[in-house]
């Protein structure tokens, strides 16, 4: 399980983060709603520490991130980057498999690459993709590409930041799919960042709603459409009415 | 307006742009020792040094090669001319000798690895954060710094002096065909006037110095590409900001070096 508690952050005068506090029970898929510049990809990689809180605590099993054993802590966690944050020197196989091929579980070039088509076809790439590079991609592509590294080394706990930002109705359909299938079957606790609705939907077992750097409202995806929050029914609707600024 | 409103507001504006600078110094100087102290501990990433190896090294000899050929021959030429005004003439094979061994051989060879490879690597590594590829590298349990600034630094370091000793070579060639094909040298005895007049610490300075500018190019390309702002633009700046203070920190660690080597 995974709790932030009074979680702050500031970029200068910018106050990003507020004092978030959110429960993400393990086992579960939380998506974490909001418009943009609303701090979304700021709550996440405080999470994974890429970003240092100003204040607030974020523990994992109950233990402080900061406190934890750096590799230990990262190697339970895959992620899904918005643009895919692939590797252009790499090809496809080795960006699968990088972690893989590295650290304390390094496994033998063969086994890795055989895990990474493997986990290429579980996110509906054929195995001639393998020795492409990632610039030899299109965008849908390159996101099964990021999502296939996510998942390669099995971790417990799987963000996905934007997943279907850049594609169209289809493929982001696609994505979302894949998403669900995946956390599913993994039994993977999922965090999930977007402002598509359609992803929300279909990925959700719990949606967070954050505005003006705080939790605006947390619940199951069943009750996000009866909730009588009016900030989160301006968002979910669409409305360019509402208490949400639409010039921001 | 106060009388000394001007002067107060460029005074600020010097103090802050020292301030920044000083700070910049500051960081860059923090960024070298966390370099230095990945350097010497594990993990080691070979694949990526060999190919930092082959980037820093093997593909910039062309443009030493031909920018040193040029300058020896220049070389020979500009000593010849200004020779000739106090008949010392016959002194061109010693001059270009020293002139690219101790000096513009390792100068030239340091701005050109500053134009060719800071710029390449401060523009990799910006586009590598911008795309949160670096952010990528963390996730994956891969310390940027290890992965991505140990390898170029490394190699930098190895093979810049490398390319210095090549430069030399080929600047005293530059000099020696021109010296013998248009100013009339004999070929032999040219050749015999450089290698007697080089000494040791000749050769062994200018190697010095490159090292010393390998780090100095691959160091800062690597910091400003970690430090890029976001965008097109920020990758642009960090590209332009690299190859200035590597070619500037170059031409002092040159006269800091050449005041320690030579200055007694």
């Amino acid at each position: 399980m995974i709790e932030l508690s009074r979680v702050a952050k500031s970029f200068g005068k910018n106050h990003v983060l507020r004092g978030v506090n959110l429960t993400i029970p393990r086992g579960q898929s939380m998506v974490v709603i909001g418009g943009s510049g609303t701090g979304k990809s700021v709550l996440l990689k405080s999470i994974l520490g890429l970003v240092t809180p100003d204040s607030g605590r974020i523990t994992l099993d109950g233990a402080d991130v900061r406190e934890a054993n750096r590799d230990a802590f990262l190697a339970r966690f895959g992620m899904l980057f918005q643009g895919g944050a692939l590797f252009d020197s790499l090809r496809v196989w080795e960006n699968v498999a990088f972690r893989l091929m590295r650290g304390a579980t390094k496994l033998p070039k063969d086994q890795a690459r055989a895990i990474a088509i493997e986990k290429l076809r579980r996110v509906g790439l054929k195995p001639e993709t393998a020795d492409l590079f990632p610039g030899e991609l299109s965008g849908g592509m390159q996101k099964r590409v990021g999502l296939a590294r996510a998942i390669a080394a099995e971790p417990e706990i799987i963000f996905f930041d934007e997943p279907t930002t850049g594609l169209d109705p289809i493929m982001s359909g696609v994505i979302n799919a894949l998403i669900r299938e995946i956390v599913t079957e993994m039994g993977a606790t999922a965090m999930t960042i977007t402002h598509d609705m359609s992803s929300v939907r279909a990925i959700a077992d719990r949606v967070a709603m954050l505005h003006d750097g705080l939790i605006r409202w947390t619940g199951p995806v069943a009750d996000m459409d009866q909730a009588d929050d009016p900030y989160l029914q301006q968002f979910i609707h669409g409305r360019a009415d509402g208490p949400i600024e639409s010039v921001r | 307006m106060s009388v000394l409103a001007l002067p107060a507001s460029a005074l600020a504006s010097l103090g802050r742009a020292t301030f920044n600078a000083l700070a910049a110094i500051g960081r860059i100087a923090i960024y070298a020792a966390l370099t230095l102290w990945h350097i010497v501990r594990p993990p080691f990433y070979r694949r990526e040094f060999f190919t930092a190896l082959m980037q820093v090294g093997w593909l910039s000899l062309p443009v030493v090669g031909l920018t040193a050929i040029f300058t020896g021959g220049a070389l020979a030429l500009q000593i010849y001319a200004g020779g000739q005004r106090f008949s010392a003439e016959a002194v061109v094979p010693q001059i270009v000798a020293i002139g690219m061994v101790r000096e513009l051989g390792p100068v030239l060879v340091g701005l050109m690895i500053a134009a060719r490879v800071t710029s390449s690597i401060a523009a990799e590594i910006a586009t590598m954060k911008v795309t949160e590829q670096i952010d990528a590298l963390t996730t994956l349990s891969t310390n940027p710094m290890k992965y991505l600034t140990v390898p170029r630094v490394l190699a930098g370091f190895l093979t810049v002096p490398l390319l210095v000793g090549v430069g030399d070579i080929i600047g005293i060639m530059g000099g020696f065909l021109v010296s013998t094909e248009q100013l009339g040298f004999n070929r032999a005895s040219y050749i015999k006037n450089t290698v007697d007049f080089l000494q040791t610490p000749d050769v062994v300075s200018s190697l010095i110095k490159g090292a010393v500018f390998g780090f100095i190019a691959t160091l800062i390309g690597c910091y400003y590409g970690m430090n890029s702002g976001r965008g097109a633009q920020g990758v642009g700046s960090a590209t332009k900001n690299a190859v200035a203070t590597a070619s500037i920190l170059i031409l002092a660690a040159n006269f800091v070096l050449t005041s320690v080597m030579f200055g007694s």
